[in-house]
């Protein structure tokens, strides 16, 4: 692996940046694998990455049917958060956000996180009894969170409109302040880059057709569009998909997909600082480095695999921008696209062994994996090298949704995701 | 925004219904008799099928009533609707 560091980009500079390699070998199916990770987004090339830096497997594929970031890696607003109400999901969230603050340095691949804070708008009475009841569990489990009042939401946001006429009035915010984004595409291509300089194989355009097993019922392969691969330990993240490729293996789960639908502006100066989010009215802002104001809606109403979405989703998103944010009315929206995100019933994720031995599976993680990334591959990657889940992980199991324990940040929100 | 075909009130914009989600999930007729893995497939365990689901709608800003409907979840094309209570309808071999 070509290192990047100040000099050797000035150095292949004065060289007419021509000796640059691919970042990642176009990597040709082998035969068999110590493991084979399903999917090609950052949680999975993370999972492939984690295995082989800490679980020292590196005869690793990871199998994408399109290319590397091109699903919801590289469809979703890039918020990174950790502020969830339950001591479970606040684990692994912060976990997560643990890693993101020196991914960049361990993957040498500026991964651009930006620590610029997550605001939480509150409109009504319930809003406000939700963000505090978040503050104090937040704050009882180490992860940050601060509670501000409109006059103080307007002082860390300027573009806010805390007007008390407006048709969904700010009675206040919640801030954690580790909170922030990182560019999308820059963590695939850095894990990609970064499992692939230890062995791993990427294998792009790659559709995996069934899921072989044994006469014990345990994995034993899996066959694709470009050949049959052999391999004992085969993890699926295939987040909207996740539904169809367990199926091969005969597995149900609790998970519906639905398009999930976010849009970018024409890009202009630095104009707004921080990321804010309003739950109430599905309104999801911040803006990119590249200057684009990224804008994320709520899903559709209805199970879908088109990565489409109804126009009158982004109208009601706007709506509510253009009230919160008035110097943005005259702005321009350049593109719009949507995801499909598999949701649970609590809108927690799965990240556990399933009843097939051999097969695991990471899922679920709805309308806000990005932020868990690192966190999601890195407990992932220990699932399957261990054949045992993290501490981490342990709670968010497939069982739970026999047994009760259901984590459910979903009623916690109190909003429809 | 789709359109919607309310068996009762005819074709209307999605957003005077809302989805009820996979239809012809019928709640146990003895739910005691169940145990914990009965259970949580009939609560949470669904099909999530990428082709043609059978769904149920509510025209919540019309009739009110419930319907089921038949969509391509790869198009998010409507190929039947249908009432509540009668029984999916088969579809011709091919679409055109």
């Amino acid at each position: 692996m070509q290192r990047f560091s100040a000099l050797s980009i000035f150095r292949r500079g004065l060289a007419g940046h021509e000796s640059w390699q691919p970042q990642w070998r176009r990597a040709a199916p082998k035969g068999a694998y110590d493991a084979i990770i399903i999917g090609g987004g950052g949680h999975g090339l993370g999972t492939a990455y984690y295995l082989a830096a800490e679980h020292g497997l590196t005869n690793i594929a990871v199998v994408e049917k399109g290319w590397v970031g091109g699903g919801n890696t590289g469809r979703n607003t890039t918020i990174i958060r950790s502020n969830y109400l339950f001591d479970e999901s606040a684990a692994l969230y912060d976990h997560s956000l643990k890693l993101w603050e020196d991914l960049s340095q361990v993957l040498n691949y500026n991964v651009m996180y930006s620590a610029r804070g997550v605001m939480m708008l509150a409109h009504n009475v319930h809003d406000v009894q939700v963000a505090k009841r978040h503050i104090h569990a937040n704050r009882c489990n180490g992860v940050d969170n601060e509670w501000l009042t409109p006059e103080q939401a307007k002082e860390f946001c300027p573009p806010l409109n805390i007007s008390p006429d407006i048709r969904y009035p700010i009675l206040g915010a919640a801030l954690q302040r580790r909170g922030g984004t990182a560019r999308h595409d820059a963590v695939a291509w850095g894990y990609a880059r970064a499992a692939d300089a230890l062995g791993v194989d990427i294998i792009e355009n790659c559709e995996v057709t069934a899921i072989r097993r044994d006469a014990s019922g345990a994995v034993e392969g899996i066959d694709t569009t470009r050949g049959a691969l052999n391999t004992r330990k085969l993890g699926v993240v295939a987040a909207g998909n996740t539904s169809v490729v367990m199926a091969m293996a005969g597995v149900r789960l609790p998970l519906e997909s639905f398009p999930l639908q976010a849009l970018v502006s024409e890009p202009v100066k630095p104009a707004f600082p921080c990321v804010v989010m309003s739950n109430t009215i599905h309104a999801y802002i911040s803006q990119s480095d590249k200057g684009e104001l990224v804008i994320g809606a709520g899903t559709d109403a209805y199970t879908s695999y088109t990565q489409r979405g109804g126009l009158h989703i982004n109208t009601h998103t706007l709506d509510a921008i253009c009230e919160l944010f008035p110097m943005f009315r005259r702005m321009q929206m350049l593109r719009n696209w949507g995801g499909i995100v598999d949701v649970t019933p609590d809108r927690s994720p799965i990240i556990a062994k399933t009843p097939v031995p051999g097969l695991y599976v990471n899922c679920g993680w709805g309308t806000g994996g990005f932020k868990a990334t690192p966190g999601s591959a890195n407990v992932f990657a220990h699932t399957i090298a261990r054949d045992e889940p993290h501490p981490i992980n342990a709670p968010f199991n497939i069982e739970r949704f026999r047994d009760g324990f259901l984590i459910d940040e979903a009623a916690a929100a109190a909003v429809a995701h | 925004m789709l359109l919607i075909q309310c068996p009762y009130c005819g074709e209307r914009p999605e957003s005077e219904f809302a989805y009820g989600g996979e239809a012809h999930i019928a709640r146990p007729a003895d739910p005691s008799t169940l145990n914990d893995d009965q259970w949580a497939a009939f609560l949470y365990m669904r099909s999530n099928t990428k082709g043609i689901h059978a769904e149920r709608w509510r025209h919540a800003r019309g009739c009110n009533r419930f319907f089921n409907a038949l969509r391509d979840t790869t198009s998010d094309r409507f190929l039947a609707f249908y009432r509540t209570g009668t029984p999916r309808p088969a579809l011709p071999e091919r679409q055109p």
